[in-house]
């Protein structure tokens, strides 16, 4: 398993720490991972991106140019790392920000409407998990579960009264790739 | 064996330090390298040690002199235009033969270059970026694991040797997580600092100079530093291998250009080429016999780096006329893909040169 | 029979290369008889410049070390942190301290490092040969301002005690020179307040020398001495520049 990911939005969306979750997540399931962040001028204004591999063999390069997975944010970065995807690969971004699909029709794509969700629960803040769920849900590249404890981990202590809150949106997440599997995809049990 | 921790490169360094029982650190703020002054700022009051912000890099290497005269295990971290401003300090330290460790978080240059990571810096760190005859102790991790591990020995063997240390890194080793295992210190037996100027108490004074005024003093110094060079050169060559037994072609690289190079060559053998890797973990002392005898077997080397080719020229010393040494580097912060050095094996592969 | 005059403990028994006419080794014997006098001698560090003083290990018995040019008070720094009980000097001229190490030695003065800083400013590049420095006076002619000190294109010098003064972590500062005896007497009561305020960890502390150059100047010692009087201590008044600034 050879799991190469690239989250990508606006700086204050948390895409690093969407990322990190994953990172940590493998990590805690004995896989082999690496993180590597954009960082500098680039973050400021722009687009903020980290990629992250989950592999069963050691990570050789941290830096990857063909992602098995997009998770876009905002249409910058959409439209900045669409053309990277494997073909074959998967494409998730967030359409209450986006209105144009990206132009691919070798990869899988799942429209997530993560700001409104995010809204509906309570928190524009959480419109990362919404994305982080549907992720996990379409690759299981690592568990939910995992990245629940992986949490407790990288979010300061004093943050982890956001955890429920942040487990409702994984959930929601979750629920709407499986939505999708099963119209588009075939029968698939994304929730865990 | 202690528990897994996901860390930044830059922060086991930091760690790396504490762990090997660094208590003072001095620092300079320098992008893509901020987390070490940052965890250390946090980290060294906790633990009884001294932080400190400089005023300037050549100030903050200065320091390093000072604390290191008076015996303590001093660390500083910069990135590429701040080591530039270290030099005059590494270049006293190496002729005044001080323990200490130096950071390099290489970024693209010359100049003000950029904050992207590269490979540039290696001259600098390997043939005296400094004034003099003197080297320094180069060390090249390439993961997250062995910015630590390296770190805690850089220490170690500063002390021994009595020597700067430089661990060159690169921004995307310092910018990167990944799982660290903290493992316990392994015990070093190290001459006491009889020679640091703690106050004369007892004995006769002690004096830290570089100074020389008499070249026939001075000529006999530097010979001194030659034999200690010459048994540091025996005694650290480090560097390691993969898939090379069977390589037709052989890879040099060294930190991340090492890794990337290695999903390459994941790459090539999946496309049923022999292709291997020689990687120097120090740079100084280079591995130069170990290069030749790994390379005998192929009909080629491919030396791969961040920047316009540098480490390449040890590797022709090493292989001499014998074998074709090609390269391909990226520079000014740009990295090399695997896939871009995959073309390049296919390439001279192909036209069999 | 009683000895009633004879060389510190401080001081070893070499010869020091200093020109006749020059106040250096009046200076150091001021620093030795300080430092034995509060009985810190074995763990005392001094750190010696690059200049004149370079060679002043050789001249005090105690533990020395040699900065790189300007750089003192960083080592003293790097040093006194590491041995926070230690007594830490830098003898720093005023091409060292005043162009080359202006930053350094801002810095470690604002920082209220508990160290103390002898500067001697003779208004001139010595070992070098006689170049302009960053004090040397207006007018005055030096290998580089063979006309005399143009401020038009040079500037104006700087006057480090009163520059420095205005540092909230500065302790004790003052100027003081060596040629009179009344003058000696000051200046070495100025040296050891400048020591007992880094001993009792108020801060940074600094005496600034006014000393000569009888050979660069083209003087005589005789003259020379005059010239401090009438004309440096002029442009550089004597006198303790403590200030209790103000804080936060």
């Amino acid at each position: 398993m050879q799991e190469e990911v690239i989250f990508a939005g606006f700086g204050g969306q948390g895409v690093l720490l969407i990322g990190q979750l994953v990172t940590y997540a493998g990590m805690i399931e004995g896989a082999n991972v690496s993180w590597m962040p954009s960082y500098g001028p680039e973050m400021r204004g722009g687009t903020a991106n980290c990629t992250v591999v989950v592999s069963s063999r050691e990570v050789s390069s941290p830096l990857v140019v063909e992602p098995t997975s997009l998770i876009a944010l905002n249409k910058p970065s959409l439209d900045k790392f669409t053309p990277w995807v494997k073909p074959g690969g998967l494409i998730i971004y967030n359409s209450s920000l986006i209105e144009s699909l990206p132009e691919r029709t070798d990869v899988r794509v799942l429209a997530v409407p993560a700001n409104e969700v995010a809204n509906e629960i309570g928190d524009i803040r959480i419109a990362n998990m919404v994305a982080l769920g549907a992720y996990l849900a379409t690759t299981r590249a690592v568990g939910c579960n995992t990245v629940l404890d992986a949490m407790k981990k990288v979010l300061p202590e004093r943050r982890h009264n956001l955890i429920p809150l942040n487990r409702q949106a994984l959930a929601r997440g979750i629920e709407i790739a499986s939505v999708w599997h099963s119209r588009d995809q075939g029968e698939v049990s994304g929730a865990q | 064996m202690g528990e897994k921790v996901l860390m930044k490169g830059n922060e086991a360094i930091a760690e790396g330090a504490i762990l090997a029982d660094c208590r003072h650190f001095f620092g300079y703020p320098i992008t893509p390298q901020n987390e070490i002054p940052e965890y250390m700022s946090r980290r060294m009051p906790e633990v009884g040690g001294v932080f400190l912000q400089a005023e300037s890099e050549v100030a903050g290497s200065n320091m390093v002199y000072g604390a290191a005269c008076a015996g303590a295990r001093v660390m500083t971290t910069s990135s590429s235009p701040g080591i530039s401003l270290m030099q005059e300090a590494i270049s006293y330290v190496a002729g005044a033969e001080l323990p200490c460790v130096f950071v390099n978080i290489v970024r693209g240059g010359p100049g003000l270059g950029g904050i992207q990571g590269s490979q540039a810096d290696y001259f600098q760190a390997t043939k005296g970026g400094g004034h003099g005859d003197y080297k320094l102790i180069v060390l090249a991790p390439a993961s997250v694991q062995e910015l630590m591990d390296l770190t805690v020995e850089a220490f170690d063997l500063a002390d021994m040797y009595r020597n700067p240390v430089l661990l060159l890194g690169d921004a995307i080793l310092g910018q990167m997580m990944e799982p660290v295992v903290i493992r316990e210190r392994a015990k070093v037996d190290l001459p006491p600092k009889t020679w640091a100027t703690t106050g004369a108490k007892g004995r006769p004074k002690n004096v830290i100079t570089s100074l020389s005024l008499d070249p026939a003093k001075l000529e006999e110094h530097n010979l001194s530093l030659a034999e200690k060079y010459a048994r540091i050169s025996n005694e650290q060559v480090r560097y390691m291998t993969y898939m090379a037994d069977d390589a037709e072609t052989l890879l040099v690289a060294y930190g991340t250009s090492a890794r990337i190079a290695q999903a390459a060559i994941d790459m090539a053998r999946e496309r049923g080429l022999k292709v291997g890797l020689f990687r120097p973990i120090s740079l100084w002392p280079f591995p130069y016999d170990a290069l030749q005898l790994t390379a005998q077997g192929s009909l080629r080397v491919l030396v791969v780096e961040m920047s316009l080719g540098q480490m390449v020229e040890d590797v022709r010393l090493a292989t001499g006329n014998s074998k074709s040494v090609h390269f391909y580097g990226r520079t000014g912060g740009m990295t090399p893909t695997p896939r871009e050095v995959l073309n390049e094996i296919e390439r001279i592969v192909e036209e069999g040169i | 029979m009683k000895q009633v005059f004879g060389r510190p403990e401080t001081l070893t028994s070499v010869p020091t290369h200093y020109c006749p006419g020059c106040t250096h080794g009046i200076i150091h014997r001021l620093i030795a008889e300080v430092i034995d006098e509060l009985g810190v001698r074995e763990k005392t560090i001094g750190i010696s410049p690059v200049g004149c003083a370079v060679l002043a290990y050789d001249y005090f018995n105690c533990d020395f070390v040699e900065a790189s040019h300007g750089r003192a008070p960083a080592v003293a720094t790097g040093i006194k942190r590491t041995l926070p009980d230690s007594v830490v000097f830098c003898y720093q001229g005023d091409g060292d301290l005043a162009s080359i190490g202006a930053a350094e030695i801002i810095h470690a003065a604002t920082r209220g490092e508990k160290i103390t800083v002898i500067f001697v400013n003779n208004a001139i590049y010595g070992m070098t040969g006689g170049q302009m420095a960053p004090t040397t006076l207006p007018g005055q002619k030096t290998t580089t301002s063979p006309r005399g000190r143009n401020v038009e294109s040079a500037g104006y010098p700087i006057r480090v005690a009163e520059l420095l003064s205005s540092l909230s972590g500065v302790a004790y500062i003052a100027r003081v020179s060596a040629t009179s005896p009344a003058n000696v007497t000051k200046a070495k009561r100025a040296v050891k307040k400048a020591f007992e305020t880094q001993i009792n960890g108020k801060g940074f502390s600094l005496v600034e020398f006014l000393s000569t150059c009888p050979i660069n100047w083209g003087m005589s010692p005789l003259e020379a001495m005059k010239w401090v009087d009438d004309k440096m201590s002029v442009y550089y008044p004597l006198g303790d520049y403590t200030r209790v600034p103000e804080v936060g």
